[in-house]
């Protein structure tokens, strides 16, 4: 049974983990392997296994360290890992304590940008509809930046250049290096708490990917995205992209060109105005012009020259019609004078003037002025009166001889017809009117 | 402080809708006078929003009782 030379785990251990501890090359090396039951601790620190196809290895990654990650490893992940080996004395485990950890075959700041730009991206960091307008004419703009080199100066310059009576707040950041990030964050929430610019230029000059890291980081996209003030951000040149860009409401390709997009040049914005003075006094004065020309043609209006125009009008409409009843009643009166004269005619032609004029007399007694048809109606010394052309004669009975019968009606028949009730109503209307007629109609 | 771009560029955005309203001529003559008047007073805002700002360039510097505000060093070339 031994009893010299027996060691506890606890020595055993320790000697084992002096003995690595000790090895100049176990002290810094680098490791390549895949990642494996990765775990992030509350604490901060990182546990994990790398392996290849043989064999495991245990790590550890301090949060020393593990904040210092610009990416969040994850199983499956190819990895270079550099950092030293030693003994966790209470499991007798050596393991790899990690320092720094790279992707494996991309550039691990490469990674790290499209890990952290999908993550933003799914949260909804980049999303347009939430993008803000910038004011046309900012009465402030904070600028955050380096307060030495081109950059604040060129902004300065533009901004003085484009707008002469301009109002620039500078806030002044590092932009690189490892307080970076946290500055310009920082600012981009102060200058949100003092609420004294209308927009922010977030600005860097060219430089590595390294160098424009600061507005890679998570913290500055955040500070960004919760601005309430619009904030542009113009980093490095044209053809870099930060997460920044990406969130902020608006990228501009440089700093410079960040100048010229916050603010209009004063002469624009006056010649902006002067135009629309200018439209506005045109448009009301043509507006008047049209207003009286209006009123002008309505004063002229026939309504108000020729008031009476409608009673004109009606009336020539009125003459028409009377001047068709005219026609129409002439038209009418024609044929009825024309029926007259043909009647006129006849009658003329059975006057009893005609008869006279040919020879015959119309014979009356002188007593009661009765015509004579018969010589029944007269006896022996009558005085009778003879109508002729041209005159009366008195005459006297001396003698009756009466006809033999049969032709009584013969010579007497036409004269006795004149004598009828109508016939001497015609002669009468006849008389009265017939020369007028006679006189039109020849 | 907010408020003064935003104005501004209210206003003149008003004086735009309102000029072409006016050049529309569809509005009666009360309308177009008084569309004119607040056209007139809106010209004279954005004139005075042009001029009243005064050039100023500072500096932000964080100091124990808050922030302080400095004129801008004069920058090299």
């Amino acid at each position: 049974m031994p009893t010299k030379n027996v060691l506890t785990v606890s020595e055993l251990n320790k000697y084992i983990k002096d003995l690595i501890s000790g090895d100049l090359i176990l002290s810094g090396i680098w490791v390549k392997g895949e990642i494996s039951n990765f775990k992030s601790h509350y604490s901060g620190h990182f546990y994990f296994t790398i392996k290849d196809e043989k064999s495991v290895l245990k790590c550890v990654m301090f949060r020393s360290h593990a904040a210092s990650v610009m990416f969040e490893p994850e199983d499956g992940m190819k990895v270079l890992i550099r950092g030293y080996i030693s003994v966790f004395e209470r499991d007798g485990q050596y393991q790899l304590y990690a320092e720094e950890i790279q992707p494996d075959g991309v550039g691990a700041l490469y990674v790290a940008f499209e890990k952290l730009k999908q993550k933003l991206s799914t949260e909804g960091l980049f999303d347009e509809t939430r993008k803000r307008k910038l004011p046309y004419l900012p009465g402030s703009i904070g600028v955050i930046t380096s307060s030495t080199g081109a950059v604040v100066r060129d902004i300065i310059n533009i901004l003085s250049r484009r707008f002469y009576n301009v109002n620039i707040k500078v806030y002044p950041v590092q932009v690189q290096g490892e307080a970076a990030a946290g500055q310009i964050a920082g600012a981009v929430r102060r200058l949100n708490e003092l609420d004294n610019v209308d927009v922010i230029i977030v600005a860097r000059g060219g430089g590595s990917l390294e160098e424009l890291w600061a507005f890679n980081e998570e913290v500055v996209a955040r500070s960004i995205y919760e601005s309430r003030i619009p904030v542009i951000s113009a980093v490095g040149h044209e053809t870099d992209f930060t997460i920044s860009d990406f969130v902020a409401d608006v990228r501009a390709s440089t700093p410079s060109a960040a100048a010229e997009l916050v603010m209009p040049e004063r002469s624009v914005v006056e010649n902006r105005l002067d135009s629309l003075k200018m439209r506005l006094r045109n448009a009301i004065l043509k507006k008047t012009v049209m207003e009286r020309l209006i009123l002008k043609r309505l004063g002229e209006s026939v309504a108000f020259r020729q008031p009476y125009n409608k009673i004109y009008q009606e009336r020539m409409l009125l003459d028409v019609q009377k001047r068709y009843l005219q026609k129409a009643l002439t038209v009418l009166s024609g044929q009825y004078r024309n029926r007259l004269s043909l009647l006129a005619a006849r009658l003329d032609s059975l006057s009893p003037l005609n008869s006279l004029a040919r020879g015959y007399g119309i014979i009356r007694t002188e007593k009661d002025d009765t015509l004579v048809k018969s010589v029944h109606s007269v006896n022996i010394g009558d005085s009778l009166r003879v109508y002729i052309t041209d005159g009366t004669l008195s005459c006297r009975v001396e003698d009756i001889n009466e006809k033999p019968h049969g032709n009584a009606s013969g010579g007497a028949g036409d004269p006795g017809e004149v004598d009828k009730g109508e016939g001497v109503q015609i002669e009468i209307e006849y008389t009265a009117g017939y020369p007028e007629g006679d006189k039109k109609n020849g | 402080m907010g408020e003064k771009g935003a104005s501004f560029e209210q206003s003149i955005a008003e004086l735009e809708e309102i000029v072409k309203k006016l050049e529309k001529g569809e509005l009666t003559l009360e309308d177009s006078i008084n569309c004119f008047q607040r056209g007139v007073e809106l010209t004279k805002f954005c004139n005075k929003k042009l001029d009243e700002a005064e050039r100023s360039i500072t500096m932000l510097i964080e100091g124990e009782n808050g922030i302080v505000e400095k004129e801008m060093p004069a920058l090299g070339q």
